[in-house]
């Protein structure tokens, strides 16, 4: 069994707080630049270039590319062979939490969704698996809630079309709008269980934006981007930078779908122990 | 770039409309969520509001933490839909001009031609950006709320468009 120590995640967890909420990822960043460089609408390219000058300024400067520096979802991968000293969920969220403060980011975290109460830096959501080898990796995406909201989950029959499924991942896009900031990145899980495919369609949030993606992903993105929502919803050619779907089976019984939409500035950082 | 400054009298308000883009100098408040609940109470039971309503601008903001020797963390705009419960009461009382992102429902445009107001949308998710354009801040009231706490903003050249004109017409067109 290796050893990896609670302090060591946690000072890990620490250093994701601030590699995340500070330096957009790059492949959001080549992404953004793309969009900008093909975008013909006059205000949407200024717009493009407003958010790609935010992001310069975030990594100067030492400020959250975001001021809502979300929820923090960590998402943990255990190796089996890895024997860890010490309480791991306290370490995640203790690390992140001493992030969250000593990089000045927001405390966005409510002790009771219905109380509500004074405001703190966590806890995090934690999703943790175990995995084959000896390593531990942390993936921390801080998620705002400005596109959390309009997360959208349906249980289709079986029976249901694929355009029909096309067509609710469409209009949960188009629902959302203008309020969430687009250009979106489009999470959509479809299988497993309710739950299941909300985990993959956040999940589907990390994978890299490659520009490539399956078939159905590309057409999705072209009738988004038709859509015509365009950055900050006032028009454009650039309503997503990217459509992920994960997959799962699923039951004889039914057709769980899932989609989780990112803002344009889709956040994380992972490292690896 | 046209620009503009506080206090925005009625003249200045009528002359923009849905799609102008322009600068703005001067006070602003923050308020969201809770705030605005706390305001509309207040209002409710005819108690003193901590802000001066009459010829505000509030800005749908909730920063982070300020880091040290900086003014204000980064402050974008959150979504205004949120708001909208509490936005017609706000601008019966005086409230004249709202900056967030995103739509408004067709009660808050009516009330925004109703009396005259603005509601305008800044770049969105760009909140490390427009901390550069905040000259002094600090907490005037609610501080209990933490970063839902009001804050008195001096901004120069704030960049704004105007989604909703005193005329009601809004950018994102009728739906």
């Amino acid at each position: 069994m290796r050893r990896i120590s609670s302090l060591k995640i946690k000072k890990a967890a620490t250093e994701l707080a601030r590699r995340a909420n500070f330096l957009l990822r790059k492949d959001v960043l080549a992404s953004l630049r793309k969009a900008y460089a093909g975008e013909k609408n006059k205000r949407a390219k200024n717009i493009l270039k407003a958010i790609l000058d935010n992001a310069a300024i975030a990594a100067k400067e030492k400020l959250a590319i975001c001021q809502d520096t979300g929820m923090p979802v960590v998402f943990c991968q255990v190796g089996q062979g890895v024997s860890i000293s010490g309480d791991l969920k306290a370490a995640i969220n203790k690390g992140v939490e001493q992030g969250y403060k000593k990089y000045c980011l927001r405390n966005s975290i409510i002790r009771d969704p219905l109380s509500r109460g004074a405001c703190g830096f966590s806890p995090c959501v934690i999703h943790t698996d175990i995995v084959k080898g000896n390593k531990i990796k942390l993936i921390l995406l801080p998620k705002g809630f400005g596109c959390e909201n309009k997360s959208q989950s349906k249980m289709f029959r079986p029976t249901a079309s694929v355009e029909e499924v096309k067509g609710f991942i469409v209009d949960a896009v188009k629902s959302a709008g203008s309020d969430a900031c687009p250009p979106y990145v489009v999470g959509v899980g479809i299988g497993g269980t309710a739950d299941y495919a909300s985990l993959l369609a956040k999940k589907a949030l990390l994978r890299k934006i490659s520009g490539k993606g399956s078939r159905l992903e590309q057409e999705l993105l072209k009738r988004i981007n038709k859509t015509g929502i365009g950055p900050m919803g006032l028009g454009g050619q650039n309503t997503a930078l990217a459509v992920h779907i994960e997959k799962y089976p699923t039951h004889i019984a039914g057709l769980p779908v899932s989609v989780n939409i990112s803002c344009h500035a889709l956040r994380s950082a992972s490292v690896v122990l | 770039m046209k620009r503009i400054n506080t206090p925005l009298e009625q003249n200045k308000i009528s002359s923009l409309k849905a799609g102008d883009e322009l600068l703005l100098s001067g006070t602003i408040y923050t308020a969201r969520d809770q705030a605005h609940k706390r305001l509309a109470q207040a209002l409710k039971k005819g108690a003193h509001l901590p802000i001066e309503l009459k010829k505000a601008v509030i800005y749908y903001c909730g920063p982070t933490q300020r880091p040290k020797g900086r003014i204000i963390g980064s402050c974008g705009p959150t979504t205004s839909l949120r708001m909208d419960a509490f936005t017609p009461l706000l601008l019966s009382k005086g409230l004249r001009a709202m900056i967030g992102k995103g739509k408004r429902s067709q009660e808050v445009k009516n009330a925004i031609r109703k009396h005259k107001a603005v509601y305008f949308v800044t770049y969105a998710g760009c909140g490390a950006l427009l901390a550069g354009c905040v000259k002094k801040a600090h907490t005037v009231a609610y501080g209990d709320l933490g970063p839902e706490a009001i804050l008195k903003l001096e901004v120069k050249d704030f960049p704004l468009i105007v989604a909703v004109d005193s005329a009601g017409r809004s950018i994102y067109g009728e739906d």
